[in-house]
């Protein structure tokens, strides 16, 4: 099967002299669910912008489903939905407008333009709106109508560049199961996000992109796995004692009622249950201090702010 | 993209464009039908029945091929500068670069589309120059190619602007400071006879000259310039201001990074 995006040894050194990527290599397998992710300044949105066609590469290659844009990008190009970071309509216009007219910029006839705006405004809760300005929709919509507009000439490949920063909970869980629906019906994606949690949950692959390198690129399975201590947070029925004995647990009494243990890989939480149980001990509900994700994202980076690369 | 998905995508630009200048047609078709009102008005009735005769014709007929020359020059301008740069504001033009759009695509939907007002714009000023002077077209043909090679010109000296503006402030500054004083320095109100040698020698520097001249010549059958070097001059700053407007797309100057 081709590979929906390959990219080797891609090199971006703006005019400045910051060198943004230092050769990274990558490959996107068709159907997947992936995510990219790394600090601010750490490449992606360069990386991002490369494939956008918005930035200039100083060296490499990339390829989408077997095309390298070097050599046709426009056809490349067509292949490609892009959920940009930033607004980038024209909020003046029409919501059905602006669907329609880049459904002519992909070369669709109008109708087919209008039956694919109805499709995915309809999807996506918009349709409703579609007689509205854009600058009348909310933040949410307004994601939304870019989700919509990336799909309007069905690409195989969805990029989508931090798609629910700023959105509420609510509408980024509908977002999620959207996404997973076009996944799961074919559609390639690759996802940026400071949402760690979101990442964790919907993407099967991951890359961690670092000071223009690639740090970590595999199965999110296997990155989890690699994970040595998962903290957890246990809320307990009735009040802890003054002193708590876990052997072979670290743990912390954070108040009366609640308790934060360490489990390191290897050992299994029904035998911290046993101690706990051992001991009177009732936990009414549980959870993990931080994401998964997280905590493996600061494992690989360190949790001091990295110095940001300045992409202007 | 085969030919049909480039027209598609060609027509797609052309009519966002018109939609645009129609939505907004208070700003954009209004304003040049009341300002040559007023200079029909002004220079044609009031000062120019005491101004008499010019180049064999009535003062009002001799100045309205240069009046409705200004409003095509200004409104193709105005049109591409004002659109293409709002859509770099606004970050919409990014719409169009990650599209498979073909370059020559997009000059041409956004030139085109500012031609369609500036022919729309002379339309309506031709219209109500009626109401103030006979006018009897001598070479239609000669007059259409001239008022089609102006406008493109002027929408793509509009794209270059906005191509190298940062702000609403740059895209103002040409039309105020070069091409309002070529305009009047080009010979609409006045017959470059009546210079003398110096400055007669320094107008011909000025492509206004020619394309003010070029369609008077087609309008009243007079000219103060070769109709054929006018011709030719129009057509060399089109291949010029095209050729460059393809090499800012192609590297992306300004568009991309």
């Amino acid at each position: 099967m081709t590979a929906a995006l390959t990219i080797s040894n891609l090199q971006k050194r703006y005019p400045n002299g910051v060198e943004a990527l230092k050769g990274i290599s990558l490959e996107v397998a068709e159907g997947d669910f992936f995510a990219l992710l790394g600090p601010n300044g750490a490449g992606k949105s360069t990386t991002i912008g490369i494939l956008f066609s918005l930035i200039n590469k100083s060296g490499g290659s990339v390829q989408i489903f077997g095309v390298d844009i070097d050599e046709n990008f426009p056809l490349a190009k067509k292949s490609i939905g892009i959920v940009p970071q930033e607004f980038n309509f024209n909020v003046f216009e029409r919501v059905i407008d602006i669907l329609v007219t880049q459904g002519g910029y992909y070369g669709l006839p109008a109708a087919l333009s209008q039956q694919r705006a109805e499709k995915y405004l309809q999807k996506l809760g918009l349709w409703e709106k579609r007689f509205d300005r854009a600058r009348e929709l909310s933040g949410g919509m307004k994601r939304r109508l870019m989700i919509a507009r990336a799909l309007v000439h069905e690409p195989r490949l969805l990029i989508l560049d931090e798609p629910t920063a700023g959105v509420d909970i609510e509408m980024r869980r509908s977002m999620w199961d959207f996404l997973r629906e076009i996944n799961v019906d074919g559609t390639t994606i690759i996802l940026t996000t400071h949402y760690l949690e979101e990442a964790e949950m919907l993407c099967r692959n991951i890359a961690i992109i670092d000071h223009g390198l690639i740090v970590k690129n595999s199965s999110m399975r296997d990155l989890l796995q690699q994970l040595h201590t998962e903290v957890f947070m246990l809320d307990m029925a009735t009040s802890l004692p003054p002193s708590i004995a876990l052997t072979g647990y670290s743990c912390r009494r954070v108040d009366d009622h609640t308790l934060e243990v360490d489990v390191d890989k290897g050992q299994t939480v029904n035998q911290l249950f046993s101690l706990l149980s051992e001991q009177g001990l009732e936990v009414s509900s549980m959870r993990n201090k931080a994401n998964r994700l997280e905590e493996m994202f600061v494992s690989l980076l360190g949790p001091a702010p990295l110095e940001a690369v300045d992409e202007s | 993209m085969n030919p049909n998905e480039k027209w598609v995508a060609f027509y797609t630009i052309l009519i966002k464009e018109i939609r645009r200048y129609l939505r907004i047609w208070p700003q954009t078709l209004l304003p040049p039908a009341i300002t040559m009102t007023l200079y029909f008005v002004i220079f044609g009735t009031l000062i120019g029945s005491r101004i008499g005769e010019m180049g064999g014709f009535t003062y009002m007929q001799f100045v309205v091929p240069g009046l409705i020359m200004m409003s095509v020059v200004t409104n193709s301008y105005s049109n591409v500068v004002s659109s293409f740069f709002g859509a770099k504001f606004n970050n919409s033009v990014e719409e169009l670069l990650v599209s498979p759009v073909p370059n020559v695509i997009i000059l041409a939907g956004y030139v085109m589309g500012g031609v369609s007002r500036g022919l729309l714009v002379a339309i309506i000023v031709t219209c109500l120059s009626l109401f103030f002077a006979d006018l009897e077209v001598k070479h239609f043909g000669l007059t259409v190619a001239i008022v089609l090679m102006t406008s493109v010109l002027f929408c793509m000296f509009g794209f270059i602007n906005a191509v190298f503006a940062n702000n609403f402030d740059d895209i103002s500054i040409v039309p105020t400071f070069i091409l309002t004083p070529l305009i009047y320095l080009g010979g609409v109100f006045y017959s470059l006879d009546l210079l003398s040698d110096f400055w007669a020698g320094v107008s011909a520097l000025n492509p206004l000259v020619y394309v003010v001249n070029g369609f008077r010549y087609g309008v009243l059958g007079v000219s103060d310039v070769d109709v054929g070097f006018a011709f030719a001059m129009l057509a060399l700053f089109n291949v010029v201001a095209f050729s460059f407007c393809m090499y800012l797309l192609n590297t992306g100057k300004r568009l991309r990074q």
